[in-house]
């Protein structure tokens, strides 16, 4: 069972696909609502037992949905089990959110979609907007029945992209929305974040630089569409029916911007490259440029 | 005979935490560590105001500042400050400053740098966000090493 879609904000209504988003007055209406189950996922692990939306239950994106071992997702098996413990149905329309902008919520959301799980929305501006609201907060412990999610394989065909599909789509859109600062090559990671995971600095050829938070507006939601436009089409120069791939350090940032190009604008072919700058920066003879042009597309022999 | 501290003595202070701990099962230590971060101490106020005197904690993903004071008899003594919205980080410098503070210098400096490694929460937090306590570790170690009075 699905729950009906937030037609309450004008703002959504301007977006490819209006119905992806919540605000939290929607939300705060429908908690406790059979087929709606809300799910926090934090860039802190202990930032939900400090207190989260009533009923929500947390999805942790580190020790939940990344294999402990292999540098990767859950598969079926475990996403189906993970899905089970949390209480949540195939059919269940799924609120996600979180801290930073909703940073992981996305994160959690596309990986989510690499399951085939249909219905799965963002709270938008996410924890801090709902906080500022002064909407219910509590640190009672959710109690879900236990469901039994099915085993479904994921896809990666259509929503993930593979350093070598990387390699092949370049001279096609590539979108880094990392900071500048990592984009030509002064750091390795963001301002503020440990200089950690990759050897070297700069960014993948052809790449146009356009960091996440672009796409927030001052509360913390996502910007209307006709300043996504702006800012995407008009001077990134994307445009429809283009394959698009977003990369970012390790695929969280660039899950926000995915979910924008997805989504929002409506790009149909937009994947997001989860080995990102981890891996593309410690690769081993893949091409590189630094400084803050995009650059070209080295000569193929 | 003299006991003779070896490169590797955990202080019982720290030996107790990291019990505490290991004898949760996995599902009740992230429990653990939000009291360790609801129970920081407070900076003394002759803090206030000096930014300067902190160090900033580079290997977490949050703002995280420490000061190290070591007095006229070598005793360390360790402070931190942590947002509210970042609990893991606060509750790895609550940790520190509790298990540091009241060591003397060679005691401190005789802490393992894994550490944070030892006290089974690799699991629940997942290593990357681990790195950042031993990060921490190692930084007031460095300064503790720095103010140290006697050689």
């Amino acid at each position: 069972m699905t729950v009906e879609f937030d037609t309450s904000s004008p703002k959504f209504a301007e977006y490819a696909e209006p119905g992806r988003l919540v605000t939290g007055e929607w939300l705060e209406a429908r908690l406790g609502q059979p087929g709606l189950v809300v799910v926090e996922s934090d860039e802190d692990v202990l930032l939900y037992e400090t207190g989260h939306i009533p009923g929500a239950v947390k999805v942790d994106w580190h020790t939940e949905l990344n294999d402990p071992v292999v540098r990767d997702y859950v598969d079926g098996k475990g996403f189906a089990e993970l899905l089970s413990s949390k209480g949540i149905s195939r059919d269940d329309t799924v609120v996600i959110y979180g801290d930073k902008n909703n940073w992981w919520a996305a994160y959690a959301l596309w990986v989510f979609s690499l399951f085939g799980h249909e219905d799965v929305r963002l709270l938008d501006g996410g924890r801090d907007k709902w906080i500022a609201e002064g909407r219910p907060i509590t640190t009672e412990p959710t109690v879900r029945e236990r469901t039994e999610y099915p085993v479904v394989e994921r896809d990666d065909s259509l929503l993930r992209a593979y350093k070598d599909d990387v390699l092949a789509h370049l001279g096609n859109p590539l979108i880094d929305v990392r900071s500048p600062e990592e984009y030509n090559g002064s750091r390795t990671s963001a301002p503020a974040y440990p200089e950690e995971g990759a050897l070297r600095a700069g960014h993948i050829p052809t790449a146009k630089s356009v960091p996440w938070a672009r796409a927030v507006a001052e509360d913390g939601g996502f910007k209307p569409r006709a300043e996504l436009d702006a800012i995407y089409r008009d001077e990134a120069g994307l445009s429809d029916g283009e394959p698009i791939i977003a990369y970012c350090r390790i695929g969280e940032r660039s899950s926000h911007t995915w979910f924008v190009l997805k989504h929002l604008l409506g790009f149909e072919n937009v994947r997001n490259y989860d080995g990102s700058w981890t891996e593309w920066g410690s690769a081993v003879r893949v091409p590189i440029v630094t400084g803050d042009d995009p650059g070209e597309v080295p000569g193929r022999s | 005979m003299i006991e003779r501290m070896t490169e590797t003595t955990l202080p019982a202070s720290l030996a107790e935490i990291r019990d505490e701990f290991l004898e949760l099962p996995e599902s009740e230590r992230l429990q653990l560590l939000l009291e360790f971060s609801n129970e920081l101490p407070a900076v003394p106020s002759r803090y206030d105001g000096h930014q300067e005197l902190f160090e900033q904690v580079l290997e977490c993903q949050s703002p995280v500042f420490i000061a190290i004071e070591v007095d006229d008899d070598d005793r360390v003594a360790m402070f931190a400050t942590a947002p509210r919205e970042a609990p893991t980080t606060r509750g790895f410098a609550s940790i520190l400053v509790q298990g540091l503070s009241g060591l003397t210098v060679d005691e401190a400096l005789a802490v393992p740098d894994d550490f944070p490694e030892s006290i089974g929460l690799r699991r629940a937090v997942s290593p990357l966000r681990l790195s950042g306590m031993t990060g921490m570790l190692a930084r007031a170690k460095r300064q503790i090493r720095a103010k140290r009075h006697s050689s």
